[in-house]
């Protein structure tokens, strides 16, 4: 297929569309409008189920319920729609049941703004509703990567019958630049067997999160940890660039990831030995990777949008072997390259002290 | 003497349990209605031979368990949200019964806008909504439902009406919708009422097998524990206090449903 201009959230409806996904609900917020206004003729054009939902509650409702029917579904979002659905995620974990979210993530707290930040990034990898469970969470750095990942959401989902969520900035849903569509799957799949689709034939099906007896819900529990445990240790990915002589690794995803790349270009071009780290799963984080550059490296810097939320996981992953510094923009405000040069400038000076 | 003893060939069966009801034991209390409630929804979905394509959402209240006492395939939604949960299920699966089966807590308050929007969207499902004036399963606290002055764990001199408001009557709401097409109330406390309330049942799943539009079956409840009484006094009290609050009656029965006959 041909490469064509895309808008990210334009790309990442089709990329779900092509992926299969049988049914969506949304509700309007910005920046991730067009998404859901895409989904509103294309879902219905191709006989597929479109709605839009009274509010975020409804619509991470109906996903669960469209999911327990066993059908690939989605919704999309921005903050602080998420932090509507957080209930229903929960459940939904607690079910077991696939289904993949879209978070465009925006300036916050509160209402905050409509501009591109990964404020979100504690609520999406650590906090997606209550209870012990992490969704997989992809972060894409651009169109091509938002197509890309949209396909693996549905996949993983299927696999692992899990949430996944593709936590784009703002940026990513926003912009256009050339990428590619996958061609089409086949569609619909079969529905699975564990699938409300009634008891014809068969003993009945039932899907819930309430295990009232404590031995039951920790049985229940210990199996979802195993399945974690299983995609932490084999769903990690991450890209890298200029890493194998690097002395100072920058670590960043989605956009500040990006123009963190540029930053280390230009760095390179003056002769600093700085590589680029970019988590492309935040859960499971690319911990393994990592703490192998961390044994080459004298010291990560760190940079999100946001006041500092996945240098958490840098310092796990780390584990205190070199110095972690932070960057970080906050209120939908994106790091340049020069800007980011210069912190990288400062801080590599400062590594070639410690070395 | 002597007893006649009837062959066993020559007995029949007048009474027995529904397929659609699982053979177990619920967990509701002595004189509780929920347990009638689902004996009339699962006799209503054997006489329509439904058993096998039927999918109930089981809402947050005494009534979480429901999946287990019936033979059809469950589920659980969130507190309030199995309108929305059904949706979901509904949209991608139009062939398919699908049954809320929610308490007033769970639709009257916290799913008050989950239960709104599906009645005004036409969603083709079936909503056995029961009423018991309370909220049972955490202990007896005031319901968007409970009568003035009606004492509860929460109002413990009674539903003050100036500060909490008055009851939400919910058929009376849902009927100004359009897309809701039968809305009814009913009430669970002796026989003949229950023979009503099961003919409602049907009707709302014939609602629903036709395509027509959004049903809802409100049924008046007991709760003799939370309320303190004992199981009598308890469907003496439906009658005397509840069914002047909430009259019975047909809310709603759209054009196309009196078509159905
Ligand atoms: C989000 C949320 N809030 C509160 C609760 C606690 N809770 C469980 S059942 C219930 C009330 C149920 O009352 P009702 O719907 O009237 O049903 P009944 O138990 O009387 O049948 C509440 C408040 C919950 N489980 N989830």
């Amino acid at each position: 297929m041909a490469r064509e201009m895309l808008k990210g959230n334009v790309a990442i409806a089709e990329a779900a569309v092509r992926a299969g996904c049988e049914a969506y609900f949304g509700y309007p917020i910005t920046p991730q409008t067009e998404l859901l206004e895409y989904m509103s003729s294309r879902m219905v054009e191709l006989g597929r189920v479109f709605l839009q939902a009274e509010s975020e509650v409804a619509a991470i409702n109906m996903v669960y319920g469209a999911a327990c029917a066993g059908v690939q579904v989605m919704t999309s979002s921005s903050s602080p729609g998420i932090s509507l659905m957080q209930e229903g995620l929960s459940y939904i974990a607690g079910s077991e049941v696939p289904c993949v979210i879209v978070d465009v993530m925006r300036g916050g707290p509160g209402l905050g703004n409509i501009l591109p930040s990964q404020s979100d990034y504690f609520q999406v990898t650590k906090s997606a509703g209550h209870g012990d469970f992490h969704p997989i969470v992809l972060a894409p750095a651009s169109v091509q990567e938002a197509i890309d990942f949209t396909m693996l959401a549905f996949e993983l989902a299927q696999k692992y019958r899990h949430i996944v969520i593709i936590a784009a900035d703002g940026q990513i849903g926003q912009m256009m630049e050339p990428a590619e569509l996958p061609p089409m799957k086949d569609y619909p799949l079969p529905r699975p067997n564990w699938a409300l689709t009634g008891a014809n034939g068969r003993e009945k099906n039932v899907i819930t999160s309430l295990y009232l007896n404590a031995d039951e819900e920790e049985a229940f529990n210990n199996r979802l940890q195993k399945k974690l445990a299983l995609i932490r240790s084999v769903e990690q990915r991450s890209d890298e660039f200029a890493t194998d002589d690097a002395e100072l690794l920058v670590v960043g995803y989605g956009t500040a990831g990006r123009i963190a790349m540029s930053a280390v270009q230009l760095a390179r071009e003056k002769g600093l030995k700085v590589g680029l780290f970019r988590p492309q799963t935040l859960y499971p984080f690319p911990e393994q990777r990592l703490s192998e550059l961390a044994e080459q490296v004298d010291m990560c810097l760190v940079v999100e949008m946001n006041a500092g939320q996945m240098i958490e996981d840098v310092r796990l992953a780390v584990k205190d072997s070199i110095p972690v510094e932070f960057y970080g923009r906050m209120g939908g405000n994106i790091p340049m390259p020069d800007e980011l040069l210069r912190v990288i400038e400062r801080y590599y000076a400062y590594s070639a002290v410690l070395a | 003497m002597t007893i006649d003893i009837i062959p066993i060939e020559h007995m029949q069966v007048v009474y027995d349990r529904p397929e659609a009801l699982a053979c177990n034991h619920t967990h509701y209390c002595p004189g509780c209605t929920h347990s009638i409630a689902h004996r009339l929804v699962a006799e209503a979905i054997d006489e329509l031979g439904l058993r096998e394509q039927t999918i109930l959402v089981a809402p947050v209240g005494c009534s979480v368990f429901a999946y287990n006492y019936f033979t059809v395939d469950g589920c659980e939604a969130a507190h309030g949200r199995a309108p929305a949960m059904a949706t979901g299920i509904k949209r991608v699966s139009p062939d398919k019964t699908v049954i809320t089966y929610q308490g007033d807590g769970d639709l009257a308050s916290i799913g008050i806008a989950e239960i709104i929007h599906a009645a005004a969207r036409g969603e083709k499902i079936t909503t056995i909504f029961v009423n018991n004036a309370i909220y049972g399963m955490t202990g007896g606290q005031m319901a968007p439902t409970t009568l003035p002055n009606q004492k509860t764990t929460s109002s413990p001199s009674g539903r003050d009406i100036a500060s909490t408001g008055a009851p939400l009557k919910i058929s009376e709401l849902l009927a100004q919708i359009d897309g809701a097409v039968y809305v009814v109330r009913r009430s669970l406390h002796d026989v003949k009422h229950i023979r009503q309330a099961k003919k409602a049942i049907l009707t709302a799943l014939k609602v629903q097998q036709a395509g027509l539009g959004f049903g809802l079956v409100e049924l008046l409840s007991t709760c003799p524990t939370n309320w303190g009484m004992t199981p009598v006094d308890a469907m003496h009290w439906v009658e005397t206090a509840m069914m002047p609050y909430f009259p019975l009656g047909d809310y709603k029965i759209a054009d196309s449903v009196h078509k159905l006959g």
